[in-house]
């Protein structure tokens, strides 16, 4: 049954292709028919299997003659990111709803890009999770080239570029590993189980771990991640950091530690303080809290804020897989969810619910604007959504970051600290950013008309915005229930990844340096 | 040796035979018949006789398959064994869908001769690939590349198309020479034509000034047919002065039979002097010196595609590229690699056949094939631009495709070699990495097709009916190669564990 999240994705998309050139409306809805469904397809397996399993959905051989099945199972991780994509694919598309350029191949695209996103969470085969993620990278190029913002055509190639060599890395790290296990097999339990030489996981674990790490905008290789962003139009924004950014960290999880824990053991040297890729990677992601978290203080476009934060809250997720512990783990994970929704839905006000309406994302020009009077909707979402980000108790954020600081403590004491600072940056360039956007000061209103560089904010002042649609609204409600839901019980989510960070498959990561 | 018997000879080479029989069929009728006929009508003829021919030559291989597997000829100089006709097979395919692609193009008047070139060089092709004997591989390469040389200048009213041909003519003659001059070391050091004779006398002897000459001058020789870096410089002209249909078959039918040959001279004919191309574990022979070219070749060709303007030298610059991953699996030659590199040479050649098909229909319509001139090309041409995005993605080697697959298959058989595995790890990266410089400038392509906007006065293309099938027809064969690969991986292994069995 879960695989048909996979086919209804890709069947949508084929269907809005033959649909006829002028059809938006007929398009949107088969659109949002095909995510709901695939949503749906989702509590329903979580409705009967609530506890972690692994659940196999399909194994058959696919390329007998090297070993490569066509396997698509899920276990606890899996299952929280596939309710993750299927909230923020229904949530994308109603904050698409107004796209009315080639509607229908935005949506067919749309819809590829998640298709290929849930079978890359429901691979259980190495060959396999590697055709998904790569069948990942084409929508995301056009669905910024064609229909985005500012400097497309370049984010959009840089984005495609660095996913490209990402997966490149990969490719190298999961062909060698399939021949040195005898190119015999690319299931990943088999090889979860087979033993690779010390010296050779030295060398892939880091090679697969920045491959996959690149998509989830480890420091310093994240710059594609803010002007991805920024460029994209408001719905692959949301997929951008809502789901892609995970696949990128559920590959490192999945793919690089649980095949090569014994990369992280300590070299036996040291470099200044570091002694392991551990300390390396785990020094890159409190870098990457701490700078995004510092340039999103200082920027002046609303999206940029939105994309920077991006990158700090990712940090979050590497720091707490580098954690290795059980509570910086769980931690990880569930940050992964907590990020996917708060993140898509920033990105969803910034750019469907401000940009579409005033045409500017200038925190100078949005200041003159009075947003909390002219959109309240959009204000207090964006309130309530930025208070979820920064962590307040009560919504996922905050359990997600607490259990990683927790596990960070454990295991690196200094880099938790560090963390804690980009935490309290965190909390100021929120601050800054909502009252600039939405609570501009009255005195300057009246100032518009004088400002020089007016032309951009000069259409809005004049004619009042549309209201807030009927699409955003549920969409705004799905995703911030979502970080309610999991805030106030996290432990519907917990019971899917303990019993799944317990199975057989991550043995080697709790033998090698479980803590 | 024993009294010829005409009969088996014969026999053997009928699928040649009837090719040959029904290009002389097209040339005679169309200089008689459709003599007054217009140029579509006497293509569609010539085309229609040619297919007819191609599909009784495969019926001639299917039916030899079924009784007796494997039969030589005079100590190998003519075989018919499952890889053969497997190869065989696929190169007529390429020449139909070669021809089906050339109907709709008005280069030239001269129909029958273009119909009998094309199957002539088909018929050398098919020798090439039939045979383990340094004499009747140089005739058919000869042969081969005659025809290919008045393909190219085929286009009289096009000045580039004449400049072309003569340089690849040039480069082509002393290619020739080359070889030729390699062979006769080969045959004065072993005394024979035959490639296992030959391999069984040099044996070990890989220092003997001799037979190293003759190895340099092998590699040289194949290496302007395969347009591996350095011996490249004649196929960017080539390809772009040449009629598109013209550098599709130089760049799919004549790729395939080159690699064939150029895999099974190397390994057959030097099976002892391989040598080693690994980091670790050097050793002087033909693997280091084909691994330096493979290394050129992929960095050359990805790098210089980047900067290139005209669709046609981008896709050139590609091919060098592609020579250089299949190089790559000639440099480990091991069973599995020579598998993974049948593979990727056909489903290379299918997908070139259609990526020159649609620069025939843009190049027909806007008159040039400059990135520019594929502006906004989804919105006049849905169909080939969609097409033209399988492709490219598949050259690109992107999943679900058939070119995904190739990379992956070809790149596991390299690193697990037969001594030392990972030992060519080294070039892997090497040929990972360029293949993430070559993203770019497909999409430079394609975002010429999808994201600009067709110029203000651009009319809907037209393409008949036939193209547009065809070039579905080949998208959809990528599509089914890359997510089954299983279906030609499977005849490709059999066929080879026939005849090492």
């Amino acid at each position: 049954m879960l695989a048909w999240t996979i086919y209804v994705s890709f069947l949508a998309a084929a269907v809005l292709l033959l649909l006829p050139e002028n059809s938006a409306r007929l398009a949107r809805m088969i659109a949002l028919i095909a995510a709901t469904a695939g949503l749906l397809i989702v509590l329903e397996t979580l409705a009967t299997h609530h506890s972690g399993e692994l659940i196999s959905v399909a194994h058959i051989p696919w390329i007998p003659s090297l070993g490569i099945t066509y396997h698509l199972a899920s276990d606890g991780i899996s299952m929280v990111l596939l309710l993750l994509t299927g909230i923020v694919a229904v949530a994308g598309i109603l904050f698409s709803w107004n796209v009315e350029h080639r509607t229908r191949e935005f949506f067919a695209l749309y819809l590829a890009l998640i298709g290929g996103v849930y079978g890359v969470f429901l691979s259980f085969d190495l060959f396999l999770l590697f055709v998904f993620y790569e069948i990942a990278i084409i929508p995301k190029y056009f669905l910024i080239a064609i229909w985005g913002s500012t400097r497309k055509e370049y984010g959009a190639m840089k984005l495609a570029l660095y996913s490209f060599v990402g997966s490149a890395m990969v490719l190298i790290g999961i062909v060698a590993a399939y021949v040195v296990a005898g190119s015999r097999t690319t299931s990943l339990e088999e090889l979860a189980r087979f033993p690779f030489p010390v010296h050779f996981q030295m060398w892939a674990f880091p090679l697969v771990f920045v491959g996959f790490a690149i998509l989830a905008g480890l420091w310093p290789f994240h710059t594609w991640a803010p002007t991805g962003h920024v460029a994209a139009p408001t719905g692959a924004s949301m997929l951008l950091a809502g789901v892609v950014m995970k696949l990128g960290a559920y590959g490192c999880l999945r793919v690089a530690m649980m095949l090569f824990p014994l990369g992280m053991d300590p070299w036996g040297f040291h470099i200044l303080f570091l002694n392991s890729w551990r300390d390396v990677f785990a020094l890159l992601a409190v870098i990457g809290i701490v700078y995004g978290a510092m340039v999103a203080l200082v920027q002046e476009d609303f999206k940029f804020v939105i994309g920077y934060s991006s990158v700090s809250h990712m940090g979050f997720v590497l720091l707490g897989l580098m954690t290795l512990n059980r509570i910086g783990l769980d931690g990880a994970i569930l940050q992964m969810f907590s990020h996917g929704v708060i993140g898509g839905l920033l990105f969803a006000v910034v750019g469907r619910m401000v940009y579409d309406r005033t045409h500017t994302r200038d925190l100078a020009a949005l200041e003159k604007l009075h947003l909390s009077k002219v959109i309240p909707f959009a204000a207090v979402t964006f309130v309530i959504a930025s208070m979820a980000s920064i962590g307040l108790p009560g919504f996922s954020g905050f359990v997600a970051e607490l259990q990683i600081l927790i596990g960070a403590w454990r295991a690196f004491p200094t880099a938790a600290l560090l963390a804690g600072i980009g935490l309290a940056v965190g909390f100021a360039y929120t601050w800054r950013v909502m009252q600039k956007a939405f609570f501009g000061s009255s005195a300057l209103a009246g100032d518009s008309a004088l400002a020089g560089d007016s032309v951009l904010a000069a259409p809005a002042v004049h004619t009042p915005p549309p209201p807030i649609t009927l699409p955003e609204r549920v969409g705004a409600i799905l995703l911030l229930g979502a970080s309610l839901a999991v805030g106030l019980y996290p432990q519907m989510l917990l019971n899917l990844i303990i019993p799944a960070l317990n199975s057989p498959l991550f043995e080697g990561l709790r033998k090698a340096s479980w803590q | 040796m024993t009294g010829t018997s005409y009969r088996e000879l014969l026999l053997l080479a009928l699928p040649q035979t009837v090719v040959v029989l029904a290009g002389l069929i097209a040339l005679a009728l169309d200089l008689s018949l459709f003599r007054n006929s217009t140029n579509r009508v006497r293509f569609s003829a010539g085309a229609a006789i040619a297919c007819a021919g191609s599909l009784a030559a495969g019926c001639c291989i299917l039916l030899s398959q079924t009784h007796g597997a494997i039969q030589t000829f005079q100590n190998g100089m003519l075989l018919s064994n499952p890889l053969t006709h497997l190869i065989q097979i696929a190169l007529l395919l390429l020449a139909v869908l070669t021809i089906l692609l050339s109907i709709d193009s008005t280069f030239t008047d001269h129909i029958g001769e273009y119909i009998l070139l094309i199957l002539l060089a088909t018929a050398g092709m098919m020798f090439l690939v039939s045979t383990e004997d340094l004499l009747l591989i140089f005739v058919s390469l000869e042969l081969l590349s005659l025809c290919l040389y008045v393909l190219t200048g085929f286009n009289k009213h096009s000045v580039h198309s004449a400049e072309a041909a003569l340089k690849y003519f040039l480069f082509g003659g002393m290619s020739a020479a080359f070889l030729l001059f390699g062979f006769s070391y080969l045959y004065g050091l072993s005394g024979s034509t035959n490639l296992v004779r030959i391999a069984a006398a040099t044996e070990g002897s890989v220092m003997d000034p001799l037979l190293m000459v003759a190895i340099v001058m092998t590699v040289t020789g194949f290496g302007f047919k395969v347009a591996a870096v350095p011996f490249h410089l004649w196929s960017p002209d080539a390809y772009e002065g040449a009629p598109a249909p013209a550098a599709a078959f130089i760049a799919s039918a004549s790729k395939v039979a080159s690699f064939f040959i150029f895999a099974q001279v190397m390994v057959l004919g030097f099976a002892g002097t391989a040598g080693n191309a690994g980091w670790n574990v050097r050793a002087p022979g033909w693997a280091p010196l084909v691994a330096v070219v493979a290394a050129l070749s992929l960095v050359l060709g990805n790098v210089a595609a980047l900067a290139q303007k005209s669709v046609k030298r981008l896709l050139a610059y590609s091919a060098i590229a592609h020579a250089g991953y299949m190089l790559l699996a000639i440099v480990s030659h091991t069973q599995q690699s020579i598998a993974a590199l049948l593979y990727y040479v056909l489903t290379y050649a299918l997908t070139t056949i259609g990526a020159f098909g649609v620069v025939a229909v843009v190049e027909h319509q806007t008159g040039g094939d400059k990135l520019s001139d594929f502006a906004g090309l989804s919105r006049r041409a849905p169909l080939p631009s969609m097409c033209m995005l399988v492709f490219l993605l598949s050259l690109a080697g992107i999943p679900p495709l058939a070119g995904f697959f190739g990379k992956f298959y070809l790149f596991s058989a390299a690193l697990a070699g037969t001594t030392a595995s990972l030992s060519l790890l080294w070039l892997v990266i090497l040929a990972v990495a360029m293949s993430a410089v070559s993203l770019y400038y497909y999409l430079q392509v394609l975002k010429r097709i999808y994201v600009e906007q067709p110029p203000a006065d651009a009319a809907p293309i037209q393409i008949s009916i036939l193209s547009q099938i065809v070039l579905c027809l080949i998208a959809a064969i990528i599509i089914l190669l890359g997510c089954a690969p299983n279906l030609l991986l499977r005849l490709i292994q059999n066929a080879l564990n026939a005849i090492i069995a």
